[in-house]
């Protein structure tokens, strides 16, 4: 669990992050989102020492960071650089074996764990012996997350991990990144300045501006519920699509009518309103199907689902 | 065989023992105070990349160091570390200083600032992050300035012979003196294709991926340890006297050779350049210094000439030698030249000596002192009339003959004066006279008889025992052979002499080379 009370940077003149406060919990990845220059970057490095905070506290399961030897408090801590920062002498093998070489591991645990993470990430397992050089971006990427995740740290900081990437080859690590098992215990605090990448991997978002909170809370209730002008006009490009990918049909269930038949095609009300408008438009398809837990069936159409949707924000805004 | 006519290669196999012994000591004195400024120069940059409000100061300082003039540097030296060994290398690592630091420094604040936070990031402490990742990355800039510092080294370790620390500057400078093309190409063929190889070597290695780099990097500091270890340090401090030679008289019949076949002198010694070779005799880390009887500093530092009971230092009486052309073109003066002659005895030399190589005072202000005592002095003419051009070779006295010349030349005709002092030994001076870059300049008949003429041993024999003999054969052959007339004799002779402090000599009654002699042999 990480705890940051009344944190503070300056640089001269510029407040690069003034009195920010927020928690994550156990196993739970909040992302730092913002424009660039808000104090992402600054707020994640005074998580890890690598910046001294001006003012403030840093907790990290309820302890000071302050009265902890850095370098120790480091080994503990997986950090993914938004440069990557491969060491462009260490083939990958030494790259990814820095922490445990600083950890006095066993040769055969670290050769153990790292092919476990080579297959994990989908690295080819002849670049071991590569240089940084001679791999792609978005493979040295990868060898980035595994340098951090090799001493399986139970808390991970990520500072753009995916930035140094072209938007196709973006999505698909995203995707790879989500269902990583290994990661799903782990508590993350992510940067980004995407929309899209925080609402996807997000449990909660942390939105920043001129070093200072904006709003803290899940991608719903930043969506739903803006708590000023910054947090609603932030989102207001790409609200309707985040609308749809986030809001679900088991959301809007009460509103649909239960069908009155039963098809071979049933899906399951988790799919997002995104998910099933693609379903109807890619099958050509005037009508689905859903069955929830219970065994309740409910039918949408189109007009259905927009209808629907339409109501479900208007009881769920203000409140 | 005449020494003209050997060829190089001859002089080579002939000299071969000489020659190894000197380049081994050149590779050691190189990679010695390489050492040394590596160990220093590496946390110098180290420091100051890690406090960058130092580098200023600290890069100021190592670069104002590289400009003092390496010989100036030597003397600095001697009175504090003295002859020898450890000036040598202070001075060389003095040098290899500045590309040490330099590109350590800029080595190191060169590396992208993301891989040091990475370093951290992942939990490295500072000497880690010193050790695995900033000086494997700055390796190459660091190894670039390595390579400078070799090349330097190289170079001025020549220099090092000046205060007997041995090296290929022995053959160099002995040749120069001697004017021994043979000899200054055995020494300096040899230490330029060691600055070419060693350029080369590390080049390769500057350029190598970090994979062979790393196996390199292991085995280089070993090399660098072993090539030190090619300069054995002199054990000269042993029992007996120690002689302490130039380069010159080194190879000089009418010198070191003549020593060792005439009184069968055995001594240890090690060759010295002129400059500091008196102070050395003074401050007693040499006991026998190869002088110059009218040497200033024989009066300065207490030093009592060695008889020459043998006779084998020929008479070195001093004229001004002019082209005949130059005669031709500037009418009167020969005559104005010739107002000098039977002026200056042995004593009056050593005392004009004296003044400029002891109380410093002014080769001009010496000279005009002298002139005006001996009413010779005239007040400059306008000097219309076309330019004299006076060369000397680079030492005190010529310095003080060139001003005199001039003075009597502005005084008494209507010529300019320019005077090329400095001109090193004989070779350039002599090269300088042929080649019309100078008019005159003062030599000496010995000189002009051995280092110049060198006719044959039967020859030299039979005019070397008289003074008179000696310039009559000069004269006439200078004129046959050169068109260069030797005007009438200023008067001393500075001849070559051995010394030794007065009051050792007193304390072990050697008054002689023979006394010498027997003292050595019967210790
Ligand atoms: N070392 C520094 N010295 C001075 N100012 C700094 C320093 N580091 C950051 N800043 C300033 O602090 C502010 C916050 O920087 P920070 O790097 O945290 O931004 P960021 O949100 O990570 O931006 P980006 O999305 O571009 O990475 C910026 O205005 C930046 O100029
Ligand atoms: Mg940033």
């Amino acid at each position: 669990m990480i705890e940051l009370i009344g944190v503070s940077k300056k640089y001269g003149a510029t407040i690069a992050v003034n009195q920010v406060s927020f928690k994550v919990n156990e196993g739970e990845n909040l992302v730092l989102l913002g424009t660039s220059g808000c104090g992402k970057t600054t707020t994640l490095k005074m998580i890890n020492r690598l910046i001294e905070p001006d003012g403030g506290q840093v907790l990290i399961d309820g302890k000071d960071i302050k009265q902890q030897n850095p370098e120790k408090l480091r080994r503990g801590i997986g950090y993914v650089m938004q440069n990557i920062g491969l060491f462009p002498h260490y083939t990958i093998e030494e790259n990814i074996s820095v922490i445990p070489k600083l950890l006095n591991w066993e040769k055969d645990k670290t050769d153990r764990r790292i092919i476990e993470l080579v297959d994990k990430l989908h690295l080819p397992k002849d670049s071991l012996k590569l240089y940084p050089n001679e791999l792609s971006g978005g493979q040295q990427q990868r060898v980035g997350l595994a340098r951090a995740l090799v001493a399986d740290p139970s808390l991970l900081l990520m500072d753009e991990p995916f930035g140094a990437l072209d938007n196709v080859t973006r999505g698909s690590i995203r995707k790879e990144f989500k269902d990583l098992e290994e990661l799903k215990r782990k508590t993350i605090v992510m940067v980004t300045h995407d929309v899209q990448e925080a609402f996807e991997l997000a449990d909660r978002i942390c939105l920043m501006d001129k070093g200072e909170i904006m709003q803290v809370g899940t991608p719903k209730e930043l969506l739903l519920n803006p708590l000023n002008d910054f947090s609603r006009k932030f989102l207001d490009g790409e609200r309707l699509a985040l609308e749809f990918k986030m809001i679900r049909i088991s959301d809007v269930w009460a509103n649909l009518h239960e069908a009155s038949y039963v098809s071979e095609n049933r899906f399951s009300p988790e799919l997002s309103v995104w998910d099933a408008m693609e379903k109807l438009r890619s099958g050509n398809l005037s009508e689905l199907i859903f069955e929830d837990e219970k065994g309740v069936f409910k039918k949408i159409s189109f007009d259905i689902l927009m209808r629907a949707f339409n109501q479900y924000k208007n009881t769920n805004q203000h409140g | 065989m005449d020494e003209q006519q050997q060829t190089l290669w001859q002089f080579m196999l002939m000299e071969s023992d000489k020659l190894l012994n000197q380049t081994l000591q050149h590779i050691g004195l190189t990679f010695i105070s390489l050492l040394f400024a590596i160990a220093i120069g590496l946390p110098l940059g180290i420091l100051i990349a890690r406090k960058r409000a130092l580098s200023g100061t600290v890069l100021g300082i190592a670069g104002i160091l590289q400009t003092v003039p390496s010989i100036a540097l030597l003397g600095f030296m001697i009175p504090v570390l003295g002859i020898g060994a450890k000036p040598a290398i202070v001075a060389l690592l003095i040098y290899a200083l500045l590309p040490i630091i330099r590109n350590t420094y800029t080595g190191i604040i060169g590396i992208d600032k993301h891989i040091i936070e990475a370093a951290k990031a992942l939990g490295m402490d500072k000497a880690q992050i010193l050790f695995k990742i900033e000086f494997r990355l700055a390796m190459p800039v660091i190894l670039a300035g390595i390579r400078t510092a070799t090349v330097i080294n190289v170079g001025v370790a020549t220099l090092a012979s000046y205060i007997a620390a041995g090296g290929l500057g022995e053959f160099i400078f002995g040749g120069i003196s001697l004017n021994n093309t043979n000899m200054i190409l055995a020494g300096a063929i040899p230490a330029a294709l060691l600055a070419i190889v060693l350029d080369a070597l590390l080049a390769l290695v500057q350029k190598m991926n970090f994979k062979n780099l790393r196996k390199t990097l292991t085995i280089l500091p070993i090399l660098l340890i072993v090539l030190s270890a090619f300069y054995i340090l002199p054990s000269a401090y042993g029992s007996g006297l120690k002689a302490g030679f130039t380069p010159e008289f080194m190879g000089r019949q009418d010198g070191d050779l003549g020593l060792k076949t005439a009184y069968g002198l055995k001594i240890n010694t090690v060759v010295i350049s002129d400059a500091v070779m008196y102070k050395a005799a003074y401050t007693k880390e040499l006991d026998v210094i190869s002088g110059y009887s009218t040497d200033g500093r024989l009066k300065a530092f207490d030093l009592k000439i060695l008889k020459d009971d043998k006779g084998i230092f020929p008479p070195y009486y001093a004229a001004p030698i002019v082209l005949q052309s130059s005669l031709a073109k500037f009418p009167g003066l020969e005559n104005t030249l010739n107002l000098l002659s039977g002026k200056i005895s042995d004593s009056i030399m050593t005392d004009l000596n004296y003044r400029t190589d002891y109380l410093h005072q002014s080769p001009e202000r010496v000279a005009k002192d002298f002139l005006v005592k001996n009413k010779l002095y005239k007040v400059p003419g306008k000097g219309q009339s076309g330019t004299v051009k006076i060369g000397s070779k680079i030492f005190g006295e010529q310095y003080i003959l060139a001003e005199i010349y001039s003075m009597l030349i502005r005084g008494n005709t209507d010529y300019q004066v320019e005077t090329k002092t400095g001109l090193g030994g004989t070779k350039i001076c002599f090269d300088a006279l042929l080649n019309n870059q100078i008019d005159l300049y003062p030599e000496y008949t010995g000189t002009g008889l051995l280092a110049i003429l060198k006719p044959d041993k039967r020859l030299v024999a039979a005019v070397i025992t008289n003074k008179d003999k000696t310039y009559a054969y000069v004269r006439t052959e200078f004129v046959k052979k050169y068109k260069i007339k030797w005007l009438k004799p200023i008067g001393f002779n500075n001849s070559y002499a051995l010394m030794m402090r007065q009051k050792q000599s007193a304390e072990l009654n050697v008054y002689s080379i023979t006394d010498l002699k027997h003292h050595l042999d019967n210790n």
